[in-house]
């Protein structure tokens, strides 16, 4: 399963930038409040995060010692 | 379309204003659609406008003679940005990327300064403006320039690192700019940096460490 954007429902006020920011389509508004579809595309660009003024999405990295 | 009184009633630069000000400054801004990834002020240049962003996101950047990107700020509904280069009838400081489609308010310099003259509140309310701009700006150059913000990412980066997948704690940007006493813009470009010297590897969600020696030297790194 591959990783993507993770959303707390709790924070978000539905603006909707992150949905416009998203270069896959991978955000969508559903009623008020955001969610995720899993996309292969996703490029972990954290442009969403970025963006996300309430701190609803996050891109976490996860760090690796080769 | 109309300007939405509404808005700028809630802007900085126009807060506490009565109606009847608001009605008559609003005749003087223009609305400006600019679609998802265009560069619609370019550093250097001279635009003499000053704009707000009414819906989406704006990208405020400088770009190196080596091409290397350093975000600025991020403009987001009802910011305003190009204030300098207005103020000062200079070039624009830096440039602006749509990250959405987004709608700007736009005015005009000399519009802006009929504004200024007419209506004193705005002065001070720009004055506000100004000095927070400043405040950020100053910080940011603090960061960049005097602090070893990229040996405090290089430590937390071994410290939060797993040796397998799954193993480490995830951190957002935003977690490793708390954790360093640093912005997120001076996180993106540390990490930037250490790829680019192929001591880490960002390999979509994953940043992988594939030097540990050379991560090392990092943090031992006089600052």
């Amino acid at each position: 399963m591959i990783e993507m954007p993770v959303i707390d429902p709790e924070k978000c006020d539905g603006c909707g930038v992150c949905v416009d920011v998203c270069h896959c389509h991978a955000l969508v508004l559903v009623g008020k409040i955001i969610s995720v579809n899993t996309t292969q595309e996703c490029d972990w660009c954290t442009e969403c995060e970025i963006v996300c003024i309430t701190g609803a999405l996050s891109c976490p990295f996860e760090i690796v010692i080769e | 379309m109309a300007i939405q009184v509404d808005f700028l009633k809630k802007t900085p630069y126009f807060s506490g204003l009565n109606s009847a000000a608001l009605d008559s400054i609003a005749k003087l801004i223009f609305e400006k659609k600019v679609e998802r990834g265009e560069i619609f002020l370019l550093e250097g240049e001279s635009d003499e406008v000053l704009y707000f962003v009414a819906s989406g996101a704006v990208k405020i950047f400088k770009t190196s003679a080596e091409g290397k990107e350093q975000i600025l700020s991020i403009a987001r509904t009802g910011d305003s940005f190009n204030d300098v280069a207005v103020f000062d009838s200079g070039p624009n400081l830096a440039a602006a990327q749509a990250m959405a489609p987004v709608i700007l308010y736009g005015v005009r310099k000399n519009n802006l300064e009929a504004i200024v003259r007419d209506y004193p509140k705005v002065a001070t309310n720009v004055t506000g403006v100004l000095a927070n701009r400043v405040r950020y700006l100053v910080s940011l150059v603090e960061d960049l320039s005097f602090k070893h913000v990229m040996g405090r990412i290089a430590k937390l980066l071994l410290e939060y690192g797993g040796s397998e997948t799954g193993a480490g704690q995830r951190l957002t940007q935003q977690d490793m700019a708390a954790m360093a006493g640093t912005v997120r813009e001076v996180v993106g470009r540390s990490l930037k940096v250490l790829e680019e010297e192929g001591i880490i590897k960002l390999d979509r969600h994953r940043i992988v460490i594939t030097d540990r020696e050379a991560l090392k030297k990092v943090i031992e790194a006089p600052s």
